[in-house]
């Protein structure tokens, strides 16, 4: 693919992103109007994200892409393929190595490091927009700080069903500014969000908007003090790496009911496995 | 034993191989040529030029083919592909005025300067089923007469001469352009409209239809509906002249509307416009009605909460590409996000559970 420009995107592009980018890091939390490029792969299917890390990258980086947590998920390869071709850039699984991750729907479960990139792919980047679906509407309410509507949907989830009844894209307050949507993670993942080491980008591309979280930010989930905020997951180990506090997947292995869970990180698990740490399915046979 | 679902490489390198040679079909018939597409599917090229925003009549035959006669899939190739090539700069406005027309008429004058010409069109065919052309394509020649070599007037124009219709006033500021700028609210006449030029083709014809229907009704008369090619001229610095560059196939709608004042504009037929690449005549006057509906407030007209008068709903719901994308990405795995989801209705299942016993303990 010579006939590209390193990582697709030619530099006049990269530059105007990564001005957006800046704005950005500069503003936390603030969706950054950008103009995003059509891309060779679907809007919605993480166009946003790849013209972010495209604008990021140098030769020299290590390129991670996960979905879902795992790497080789149909979507995380096809990216993941998309910058071998276009950029040549090495790639890794392992969290630890990379320097530029792209994630869709989780954060790793190891912590991030100074110097890494997590560049997640958003496809509704505006917190407000089901309560509110004009975004000439969203943006005043974001100007003059008017997240009173967001509060009553809460309020009105706990009266209703006795807690907030939302278990991913939970919302979050950025620095006591800016309401955020943190994209499509479970809420398990909201507190690693906060005070990281790494770089957080969000790149939605349809929607045309980039949101960025510097290191060390104050990232608070939203929540009431008789109803603090709480992070869940399945109350079980993961079978494979024994695991008690990562996130899992659930796995349907018959039509009688049956199913374990896993770790949905598969390179947390599989670091964990090699270390020594056995499930209980672990080389069993799971019917 | 289970496995990890391991393999997406592969299962995607073999559904890639899979695809190819079902695109191909049975190889005992011939295969379809880029030509033949270009010839013989014009309009379906149209369409692909249209929406994808790139005329080049050649690469919308290629896409047609590459996407198995998926014209939104095809778009798509087109909109990737024009992403990625430079800018030299920008052509001067076409003069539609000057088109060589194919096909003109007006439905507003029975007879006019330039004259009704029906051109290459299905209007007035019987949609029957020509059997004959499933065993042989061949046609008898069609009728020829010399072109009109002068310039065919616009409509709207004669009207203007009474004062009869509003003025389009002479801009020449630089249009915005939503490939390069981020869409922001309110857009101006000029972005909606290159929003609509290349919005889908079904999306626009709905809005335009909803608005007969009285979903902010506006009678529209086509005053006027042209195809035909103009010349691309561009300025060329280092000569300090324009040069024509080529040609292109365009399709342009004035629709006149009718108007019975506001606060503050007389009683006056108003414009709808449509512009479109290529022979796409649907699209141009469904465009026309959606462009003239969005003008609801700079005419001061009521806003009747209708779709069609919403820029917002209009503009943000009509790129086919944009709304493909994140309807098929429904498709991509969400483990996650339902798993969060199946916790979260256990939970609530439960309490809602214990809650009606102790309930019918009381």
């Amino acid at each position: 693919m010579s006939e590209y420009n390193f990582a697709y995107l030619d530099e006049q592009t990269k530059r105007m992103i990564r001005r957006a980018i800046l704005k950005g890091l500069a503003i936390p939390g603030y969706q950054v109007p950008f103009a995003s490029r059509e891309m060779p792969m679907p809007y919605g299917w993480g166009t946003g994200g790849v013209q972010v890390s495209a604008a990021v990258m140098t030769p020299d980086d290590r390129f991670k892409v996960i979905d879902q947590g795992a790497d080789d998920t149909t979507n995380a390869v096809s990216i993941r393929t998309f910058f071998e071709r276009t950029a040549g850039v090495a790639t890794t699984t392992t969290t630890s190595d990379a320097t530029v991750i792209q994630t869709r729907h989780r954060i790793p479960e190891e912590p991030l490091s100074e110097g890494q990139i997590l560049v997640y792919q958003v496809p509704i980047p505006e917190p407000l927009r089901f309560l509110e679906p004009r975004e000439s509407e969203t943006r005043k309410m974001h100007s003059l700080e008017e997240y009173g509507l967001m509060h009553v949907k809460l309020y009105e989830d706990i009266s209703r069903h006795g807690h907030i009844a939302t278990s991913y894209d939970y919302p979050v307050k950025v620095e006591g500014r800016y309401v955020m949507d943190p994209s499509p993670i479970p809420k398990f993942d909201n507190p690693k969000l906060g005070n990281v080491a790494a770089i957080q980008l969000f790149g939605a591309g349809r929607e045309q908007r980039i949101y960025a979280l510097p290191p060390y930010t104050q990232v608070v989930s939203l929540d009431f003090e008789d109803h603090p905020f709480e992070a869940s997951k399945p109350d079980h180990p993961c079978v494979m790496c024994g695991a008690e506090n990562s996130y899992l997947d659930e796995v349907i292995t018959d039509d009688t009911g049956g199913r374990m869970f896993v770790c949905s990180d598969t390179d947390f698990c599989e670091a964990r496995q090699a270390a020594g740490h056995i499930g209980t399915m672990n080389g069993k046979d799971a019917a | 034993m289970y496995v990890a679902v391991k393999g997406g490489e592969r299962a995607i390198e073999n559904a890639h191989a899979w695809l190819a040679e079902e695109r191909r079909g049975d190889t005992s018939v011939a295969e379809l040529s880029v030509e033949q597409i270009r010839e013989q599917l014009a309009l379906a090229v149209n369409r692909v030029m249209a929406e994808g925003s790139l005329y080049d009549p050649d690469l919308a035959s290629l896409a047609i083919k590459q996407a198995r006669g998926d014209l939104i899939e095809a778009i798509f190739l087109i909109r990737a592909y024009r992403t990625t090539l430079p800018r030299f700069g920008a052509s001067l406005p076409v003069e539609t005025g000057k088109m060589a027309c194919d096909r003109r008429i007006s439905a507003t004058f029975k007879d006019l300067p330039g004259g009704q010409v029906l051109g290459p069109t299905f209007d007035y065919t019987h949609r029957l089923l020509d059997f004959k052309l499933a065993a042989d394509g061949e046609v008898p020649e069609a009728a020829t007469r010399e072109a009109v070599s002068s310039d065919v007037p616009h409509v709207t124009e004669f009207l203007n001469h009474e004062g009869l219709i509003e003025e389009a006033p002479h801009d020449d500021t630089t249009p915005p352009d939503l490939t390069r700028e981020p869409l922001e609210m309110p857009a101006e006449r000029a972005l909606r409209l290159q929003a609509l030029t290349r919005a889908d083709e079904g999306f626009t014809l709905g809005m335009a239809y909803s608005t007969q229907r009285g979903y902010a009704r506006n009678h529209a008369f086509v005053g006027e509906l042209r195809i035909g090619s103009v010349p691309v001229e561009m300025e060329i610095p280092e000569l300090g002249f324009s040069i024509e560059i080529g040609e292109v196939t365009l399709t342009e709608c004035e629709t006149v509307n009718q108007f019975t004042g506001s606060k503050s504009e007389p009683p006056q037929f108003t414009r709808g416009y449509g512009l479109v690449f290529g022979q796409t005549e649907r699209k141009a006057i469904s465009m026309a009605l959606v462009d003239r509906a969005l003008r609801w407030e700079e005419l001061g007209e009521e806003d009747e909460g209708a779709p069609a008068q919403d820029a917002e709903f209009v503009l943000y719901h009509a790129d086919n590409i944009q709304a493909t994308g994140f309807l098929e990405h429904i498709k991509l795995p969400h483990y996650v996000d339902f798993q969060a989801e199946l916790e979260l209705v256990r939970k609530l299942r439960e309490e809602a559970g214990t809650n009606s016993v102790s309930e019918a303990a009381e």
